[in-house]
């Protein structure tokens, strides 16, 4: 298998290629990062928060800001490495077209992966800054250190995106994905409430969902609450990514090298 | 770094192949072929629609794996991801960036070859020359005409100054005028020294540019040789196409005591001979007739060879 036959210059062409494109469409790119997650925070953050006052023995605001960070980070991946991959591999040609040249199957889904974290790192980092204004962040000698793992988060997200995107014969199987997989983890894996508020098998099945080990790592690191086993989560956002990146390559490469 | 599948190593042979095979599921549409493509001519291959031609091309610049056989290109075999340094390719459908300008399309593509931002900036300049290009660099390539996403595409597969150049049926849907000017590059493309490979289906596309040509029909190559070759092989010189004989019992009337061949497609017949003025002038009599009498080309080697049934989106 050549999955592990990875060169950096090759990966770096395709995630420059991908960055060339958001460059051009920046400012409503940014309009959405800094936006949306401002609205959320000020909507359920406030208004929600008026009402709930604390979670989890912090202020609803500084809980939810977490929460949203890690979904933000999740649902950017996600749409880069479905629908946006998606085109690129089958409507566009574009990854034909870098199969003629050096960059092999491997690297392109290499590359597509780290462009899609990317996107994350880059909405992520924005709701860190908006919920630092709206006083989301309660200890900023921490907080900082949120950046390198929203871009694991991302990896983590973009991967599994990859596989479903390899396998989906057209752009509504994605629905699927969202229902079945995305939503779910949105509303069962402490973004809002914490995890063992649910019965206990739901609490069971949330532990192998990644969103969850990525909300134990970056609530912590936003809040005066403790960290407990950074490196399980690690690990697990590791493993998705990995996992993902290799089962992703060899779906595409049964795609695309008939 | 450079090693040789098979013993007889001829520098001066691109492609080799031997006994090459492909099977879709277990649909054979590659039979078994053998053949060699020698450095600094234009390899035309030529057959209908669904014949193999694009399986053949994807197959040697490493898109499709190849089932059994050996497939070899400088040497190298086919499926090596070093060669993409050494080849052009084409595809039979564009995939231009539609987020791009022309100019930058060229840029893009030159970063997958690794090539340095200077170097590449230099030859997208002189590409865009070569493609008569230059003024629309900064447009994008959605506003581009179908001849010119051609030119650009055929720009882009040269980004990398391959030694190969492969092309998959590189002026289908084109009109006349964009055939021509994309003909008059490829040929100053050979005399840069550059070997070319192409698929088409239209048969005066590979009487003038190709050097040899390869007659490929349902994965199996029907003759090989240079566009005079097969013609001298497989037709008489002369051809007088006829319309308004309405069964073969006419056709054989018309022709009574002439040594003649007839081919029927559609609503037209065929006549070759050695020497038609007899018949053209029995055809001027008969008002009823439309005719026209032509030296033979390939078009009639490829219709004798290939059979007149009508072919998938034929
Ligand atoms: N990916 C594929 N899966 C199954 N059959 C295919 C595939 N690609 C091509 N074929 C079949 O192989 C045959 C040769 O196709 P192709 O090489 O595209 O012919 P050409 O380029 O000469 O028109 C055709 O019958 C086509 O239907
Ligand atoms: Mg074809």
């Amino acid at each position: 298998m050549d999955i592990l036959t990875l060169n950096p210059r090759h990966i770096w062409a395709v995630w420059y290629r991908n960055y060339l494109v958001w460059r051009k469409l920046i400012v409503a790119s940014m309009l959405g990062n800094f936006g949306d997650p401002f609205l959320y925070l000020l909507g359920l953050g406030y208004g929600l928060g008026m009402y709930i006052g604390e979670m989890g023995g912090i202020p609803y605001m500084a809980y939810l800001a977490s929460g949203i960070l890690c979904s933000s980070a999740m649902n950017t991946a996600t749409f880069e490495g479905l629908y946006s991959a998606f085109t690129r591999m089958n409507h566009q040609g574009t990854w034909e077209g870098m199969l003629a040249t050096p960059v092999r199957v491997q690297e392109v889904v290499a590359g597509e992966i780290v462009w899609a974290a990317s996107k994350s790192l880059i909405s992520g980092t924005a709701i860190l800054l908006v919920a630092g204004i709206l006083g989301g962040v309660q200890d900023w000698s921490t907080a900082w250190m949120a950046v390198p793992v929203i871009m694991l988060i991302g990896l983590a997200f973009a991967g599994p995106a990859l596989v479903i995107c390899a396998i989906a014969p057209s752009y509504d199987f994605f629905m699927y994905y969202f229902t079945l997989v995305v939503t779910p983890m949105f509303l069962f894996c402490g973004v809002f409430y914490p995890v063992d508020a649910l019965p206990e098998f739901v609490q069971w099945f949330a532990q192998v969902l990644p969103l969850t080990h990525a909300v134990q790592l970056i609530r912590p690191l936003l809040t005066e609450l403790p960290l407990v086993n950074p490196l399980l989560h690690i690990s697990v956002l590791l493993a998705y990514a990995l996992v993902g990146y290799a089962i992703a390559a060899n779906l595409a490469r049964k795609k695309l090298i008939r | 770094m450079q090693t040789n599948l098979s013993g007889d190593s001829d520098s001066n042979v691109v492609v080799r192949a031997r006994d090459v095979r492909k099977f879709f599921a277990e649909r054979e549409v590659v039979c078994g072929l053998n053949f060699d493509v020698p450095q600094g001519i234009c390899f035309g291959i030529l057959g209908p629609n669904g014949a193999g031609k694009t399986t053949l091309m994807r197959m040697l610049v490493g898109l499709s794996p190849v089932s059994s056989g050996e497939y070899s290109l400088f040497g190298q075999d086919v499926a090596d991801a070093a060669l993409h340094h050494r080849i052009g390719v084409v595809p039979q459908q564009d995939n231009l960036d539609p987020d791009f300008s022309v100019f930058k399309n060229l840029m893009v593509y030159a970063n997958y070859f690794s090539i340095d931002k200077d170097t590449a900036q230099k030859r997208a300049y002189e590409l865009l020359e070569f493609a008569s290009l230059s003024a629309r660099a900064n447009d994008g390539v959605m506003s581009l005409s179908g001849g010119m996403r051609r030119r650009l595409m055929i720009a882009r597969s040269l980004v990398n100054d391959p030694d190969l150049v492969v092309l998959d049926e590189p002026t289908t849907g084109l009109d006349p005028q964009a055939r021509h000017l994309i003909w008059q590059r490829l040929r100053s493309l050979k005399t840069r020294g550059k070997t070319l490979i192409l698929t088409t289906h239209y048969m005066e596309e590979a009487a003038e540019l190709c050097d040899d040509i390869m007659v490929l029909d349902h994965g199996k190559i029907l003759d090989r040789g240079t566009p005079r070759e097969l013609i001298n092989r497989h037709v008489e010189p002369e051809v007088v196409a006829i319309r308004g004989l309405n069964t073969e019992a006419d056709t054989k009337l018309l022709c009574a005591d002439l040594e003649v061949r007839f081919e029927q497609v559609g609503d037209t017949w065929f006549c070759y001979m050695q020497d038609a003025r007899s018949l053209v002038a029995r055809c001027a009599e008969d008002a009823s007739l439309t005719f026209i009498h032509r030296p033979a080309s390939l078009e009639d080697v490829f219709l004798k060879l290939t059979g007149r049934d009508l072919r998938e989106e034929a």
